[in-house]
């Protein structure tokens, strides 16, 4: 069932990741890790779609934030970045989604992993946890290519300078800020074990980035001694049959 | 070389399936025909990039599920599952459309 | 129901190309795929025809690699819309395959290493039809595309040019493939837009 939503605001996350408010007026709500299909139709009926993960938590004002990533030889994602406009309509499914969810209501340590895009679902936990004034304890291992390429960057740094607020891991796999402890690479089983909540504490793992990013975060996470059942994974990835 | 991860998962089919599943089909659990290996469906390796939906056992890679839209028809093989368990708990009210 | 998407146009293509009704041009080459790709070692790999009791002929890569291979330049057509032309392989013709077998079988059905199949009358595969092509673009076929051998096909949509080929059976009555049992085409004429059952 596609519901309208309407742009309202759009905002530029880094050079090539934009996040598109909607106002969708009979939104039902959702949870933090839900996601959209977002639908595009040309005037000769030529549709696509694509799914992006809910930035935003569930409001009364039925808006839905989506941050996407401009792919290269993309079909939908230029579009979104860069030719959508205030005031145009998308069509969108959901919320979809039950098993990669965090619920207000879980109370134990949460091992959030992220490798680019991948953060999206994971902010919308955090918010979510944030809104509800929640006290669960978080931890966010995030690995990006370069500085500039961490989406919300302003506002997780506001929230570090709170208590309470998710402990936050930063890994570099290009280029790290200077003065940086690690040289840049790809995250490994030291840094995750390092960084993560101990398995011990028996905690919730979500992993959401490109599948060999999730396979190889999991498999640490694993390492650790984190069970398979404490591991949700969510894996981006090209669905349009482009190469 | 290291294997070609050309695969998503459950949770990238869960839109198209939801045309078909009233419950949240990435919390089901389900079994596979091949190997037995039971898993919840948000576990399924998705192979999406094809004229169709087709999602495989993580473990033994047989498929447990085809999918195709044709038109206003919706073509689906499940020959690969022994069954399916959908928790209508899991949908929690917020995951599933309707 | 859908609503319009302004400024949205999808892929395009230059007015002047004539294309098979629905498709566009691509100057990449997608790779589409039902499953993981198979990785099979070449002293491991054989082509096998059969007759579903028999099988009639078997080569391994040394004695399929010595047979008369030729270079064609073909244009190729996806069901999901892309078409690809110009296209350069170097393949042994089914025919060559084929030589001295006497059938009286009309289809056939392709096999691949994995689970993929796909079907088509056999009179399809001969005539200068149809390939088994080990090298694309002066290059051995790569395993994403199809390597070491795949079938092509190229006057139907290209999944029916089944890749990592590993055997074709002769039959007498045509056995529905993996994406003809699932509401695709059963013959798929790019020029008669043969996508769907139905059309």
């Amino acid at each position: 069932m596609w519901r309208i939503g309407t742009v309202v605001d759009l905002r530029d996350e880094t050079a090539s990741a934009r996040t598109i408010t909607l106002q969708v007026p009979d939104w039902p709500g959702h949870l933090a890790g839900q996601h959209v299909d977002v639908r595009l139709t040309a005037s000769d009926g030529y549709s696509a779609a694509r799914s992006y993960s809910i930035a935003s938590v569930a409001n009364p004002e039925n808006r839905v934030e989506i941050t996407v990533e401009r792919l290269p030889d993309g079909e939908v994602s230029p579009y979104l970045t860069q030719e959508l406009a205030v005031g145009d309509r998308l069509e969108l499914r959901g919320p979809i989604g039950g098993w990669f969810v965090w619920r207000t209501e879980q109370t134990e340590p949460i091992q959030l992993i992220a490798g680019g895009s991948g953060i999206v679902p994971l902010m919308a936990m955090i918010r979510s946890r944030s809104a509800a004034g929640s006290s669960a304890p978080f931890r966010l291992l995030y690995s990006v290519r370069e500085p500039g390429a961490v989406f919300y960057r302003d506002e997780l740094r506001k929230r570090s300078e709170n208590d309470h607020a998710p402990t936050v891991t930063y890994a570099y796999t290009r280029v790290t800020p200077n003065d940086w402890p690690r040289p840049p690479g790809r995250i490994g089983a030291s840094l995750v074990a390092e960084a993560a909540w101990p398995s011990k504490l028996v905690p919730t793992c979500y992993v959401c980035g490109p599948t060999p990013f999730v396979e190889s975060a999991a498999g640490f996470l694993s390492a650790c001694g984190n069970s398979q059942d404490k591991i949700r994974t969510e894996r981006f990835g090209p669905t349009g049959g482009r190469k | 070389m290291s294997a070609q991860m050309n695969y998503l998962d459950g949770n990238a089919a869960a839109g198209e399936l939801s045309r078909i599943f009233a419950i949240d089909v990435t919390s089901a659990e389900g079994q596979c025909v091949h190997c037995g290996t039971k898993k919840r469906f948000a576990e399924a390796r998705l192979y999406m990039q094809c004229p169709g939906v087709v999602a495989r056992c993580c473990v033994c890679e047989h498929v447990l599920l085809r999918m195709v839209n044709v038109r206003q028809h919706v073509f689906l093989d499940m020959r690969g599952m022994t069954y399916v368990n959908l928790d209508a708990a899991c949908s929690g009210g917020y995951a599933s459309h309707r | 129901m859908a609503i319009t998407s302004r400024g949205f146009s999808g892929r395009r293509t230059p007015a002047d190309v004539k294309l098979p009704p629905g498709q566009y041009l691509t100057t990449d080459f997608p790779v589409l795929s039902a499953g993981p790709t198979p990785h099979i070692a070449l002293d491991k790999w054989e082509f096998t025809i059969d007759d579903g009791t028999d099988v009639l002929r078997r080569w391994n890569w040394k004695s399929f690699r010595e047979l008369p291979a030729k270079t064609i330049t073909v244009d190729i057509h996806c069901v999901t819309r892309w078409s690809k032309l110009g296209t350069t392989w170097e393949g042994v013709s089914l025919d060559t395959l084929f030589k001295d077998i006497k059938t009286d079988a009309e289809y056939a059905t392709v096999s691949s290493y994995g689970d993929y199949t796909t079907n088509l009358p056999l009179e399809d595969l001969l005539n200068k039809q149809a390939w088994i092509a080990f090298r694309f673009d002066d290059d051995d076929l790569a395993p994403e595309h199809g390597g070491p051998a795949r079938l092509l096909v190229p006057h139907l949509y290209l999944w029916k040019s089944a890749k990592w080929v590993r055997g074709i059976s002769l039959m007498h009555e045509d056995q529905p493939g993996f994406w003809e049992t699932l509401g695709y085409h059963n013959y798929g004429d790019p020029w008669r837009e043969q996508r769907y059952q139905g059309d």
